[in-house]
């Protein structure tokens, strides 16, 4: 890769990338270290300078709201995740049985991905009304005992965020890996059936190791999606019944918003952040790795 | 940064596949087991908006005798016309019409201004790489992963000190920026496809920085820009965070409008205009969805790819 006007200096170039630069420092590291260093102040509703240590921390990780958020965040990424993997493969396997209407089923199982979180809270929040969805209607085909809200039992709501989160999102899985599937040798499958192993077997051991790329690409898009869950849940169920399911990005905007409490917020949006650094130093770690291990093959 | 290993282009075209070999003749058990499935699928996908047309297009009292699936014995277009014109937030009841005209006046600028600012990092980053460009470049891409949370503050504290919070072009900056990210990605790996000849003849034909960009470069970009395009659109116009937190009362686009008509907790609740609005709001992407089709998939992949 030696070319020969690489970084030599022009002046053009520079000025074209102004907004770049604004925004890579500006925003992404001024930004984020002005919100690290918010969060060892006492700051209410405007920043203030005085620092009280990890004071905002010991009452973030102290305040029940927090702990439920943080349990919250886990079970619905990991259930949603999991269940978006799962039903989405499925999907997929059976589309790729040279099926008919292949392109109808595409759109009907993509379109809930086109809309907004919000339209996706309210619809379910709909669906799953006591008086007006599900549960009504089964009660009027003559099924009174029928009971079906999950949205109003403090136990059950965050199962109805993960259906909401399935529904707007598996579609995409849907299309990522079957394109994952369809990128898988036919000779395999030949080999594989030759060898008198079954379908079940051949998908588990041997297509679904293949299918790395596609499974880390919608692995990826389901994570940005579990972090974006904040207007999923104001839509849907706006936090409750009570703090029911409450997630740390809704915690974050109601400390900074309604409950004026910047530095204890910017405490909060450092722990979110924290995460996401083990996993970009970890898959950073990897690559690195990985290409060391070429280099040094070659 | 190539955890995904599949480039948008090879996922769209494998996608778009068509199955080969003769067709089935049989109809055994395991084919319609296929289609049983499948179809109980769409059914999981369908009946959630289904509900929300034929409700939308009842009166009250029918909608009160709690028969959810049926068609509307008596159809009435009154509720959309309501949630259009007449449907109340608090004590304005404008509808949702402002929303959607705040939206179209976030959204067209926005688009535009990030994908124009893109289109120049991701050219003077292939072609122009400067000392630093690509750590600024690696800056950005964490960027992408940051959650929105870890920034807004200082967003806000920094838009209010030069009097842009709260305003149209504070909002629209905010979309540009977040947007950067992932454009300026998907540009660059574009640009980074091209054959470098054509630059290099353009130089030795004494062509600059800019002459280059708008006489040979952006002229290529148009696929690159269609799929940019229907990202942005769709992404703005169903933001709801930075709306409600940037935009300002005056400005809030049509999901925050949305949510405000419907999550009222004064009166009762009208749920044939509340799903009129629902749908009316949702109108706008899912077009772009349908008359764009492969090349959404294409944008949803290419979004998927920054990771």
């Amino acid at each position: 890769m030696q070319r020969s006007w690489r970084h030599r200096f022009h002046l053009p170039a520079v000025i074209g990338t102004i907004p770049m630069i604004l925004v890579a420092v500006g925003v992404f590291v001024i930004g984020i270290g002005f919100s690290l260093l918010w969060s060892f102040t006492s700051s209410k509703l405007f920043p203030s300078y005085d620092f009280v240590g990890l004071a905002q921390y010991r009452r973030l990780w102290a305040d029940n709201r927090w702990l439920v958020s943080v349990n919250n965040i886990w079970f619905f990424g990991l259930m949603s995740i999991a269940c978006n993997m799962v039903f989405g493969y499925l999907l997929a396997v059976f589309m790729d049985q040279r099926i008919r209407q292949e392109d109808l089923f595409r759109s009907i199982f993509l379109y809930p991905f086109a809309m907004s979180l919000i339209v996706t809270g309210l619809v379910w929040q709909w669906v799953l009304d006591p008086n007006l969805g599900l549960q009504a209607a089964m009660r009027n085909l003559g099924w009174s005992s029928f009971s079906f809200a999950p949205l109003v039992d403090a136990n059950t709501a965050i199962y109805a965020l993960v259906v909401a989160g399935i529904w707007q999102g598996s579609g995409v899985t849907m299309a990522i890996l079957l394109a994952g599937l369809r990128g898988v040798d036919e000779e395999i499958w030949k080999a594989a059936r030759v060898d008198g192993i079954p379908t079940w077997r051949t998908h588990v051991s041997i297509v679904a190791p293949m299918m790395k790329g596609a499974f880390a690409t919608a692995f990826v898009l389901q994570c940005v999606g579990v972090v974006r869950v904040y207007d999923l849940v104001i839509a849907m169920t706006g936090g409750g019944p009570g703090i029911a399911t409450s997630m740390p990005a809704v915690y974050v905007i109601q400390l900074i918003t309604v409950r004026q409490n910047v530095g204890q917020g910017m405490a909060a949006a450092t722990m979110m952040l924290v995460p996401v650094l083990v996993v970009l130093a970890f898959s950073g770690l990897v690559l690195w790795r990985r290409k060391r291990r070429q280099e040094a093959a070659t | 940064m190539t955890a995904a290993q599949l480039t948008a282009q090879e996922l769209t075209d494998r996608a778009g596949l068509v199955p080969f070999g003769p067709k089935p003749r049989r109809t055994s058990a395991g084919r319609i087991g296929i289609y049983a499935f499948l179809i109980v699928a769409s059914l999981f996908f369908l009946i959630p908006v289904y509900i929300m047309i034929v409700t939308s297009l009842k009166g009250m009292p029918e909608i009160r005798l709690g028969h959810l699936f049926n068609f509307p014995v008596e159809p009435t277009f009154q509720p959309w016309a309501d949630a259009w014109l007449h449907a109340c937030t608090g004590r304005d009841c404008n509808g949702l019409s402002p929303g959607f005209y705040n939206s179209v006046k976030i959204t067209v600028p926005s688009v535009a201004i990030s994908i124009i600012c893109a289109s120049i990092n991701g050219y003077a980053l292939t072609f122009w790489p400067y000392k630093g460009a690509n750590l600024l470049f690696g800056l950005l891409v964490f960027g992408a992963f940051v959650p929105y949370q870890v920034v807004i503050y200082p967003l806000i504290i920094g838009l209010s000190s030069v009097g842009l919070f709260a305003t149209l072009p504070g909002i629209i900056i905010v979309h540009t920026i977040f947007g950067m990210p992932i454009l300026t990605l998907l540009f660059r790996n574009f640009y980074a496809a091209l054959p470098v000849e054509l630059f290099k003849a353009a130089r030795v034909d004494g062509a600059g920085f800019w002459r280059i960009f708008f006489s040979i470069m952006l002229p290529m970009s148009v696929p690159i820009t269609v799929v940019a395009v229907i990202l942005q659109v769709t992404g703005i116009w169903n933001d709801f965070l930075f709306g409600i937190v940037f935009a300002g009362r005056s400005n809030w686009p049509m999901t925050v409008q949305l949510n405000n008509i419907v999550n009222t907790t004064t009166g009762v609740r009208e749920y044939n205009v509340n799903m009129a609005a629902t749908i009316l709001t949702a109108a706008v992407p899912l077009i772009i969805y349908f008359v764009s089709g492969r090349w959404f998939v294409r944008g949803i992949a290419a979004g998927a790819v920054k990771g």
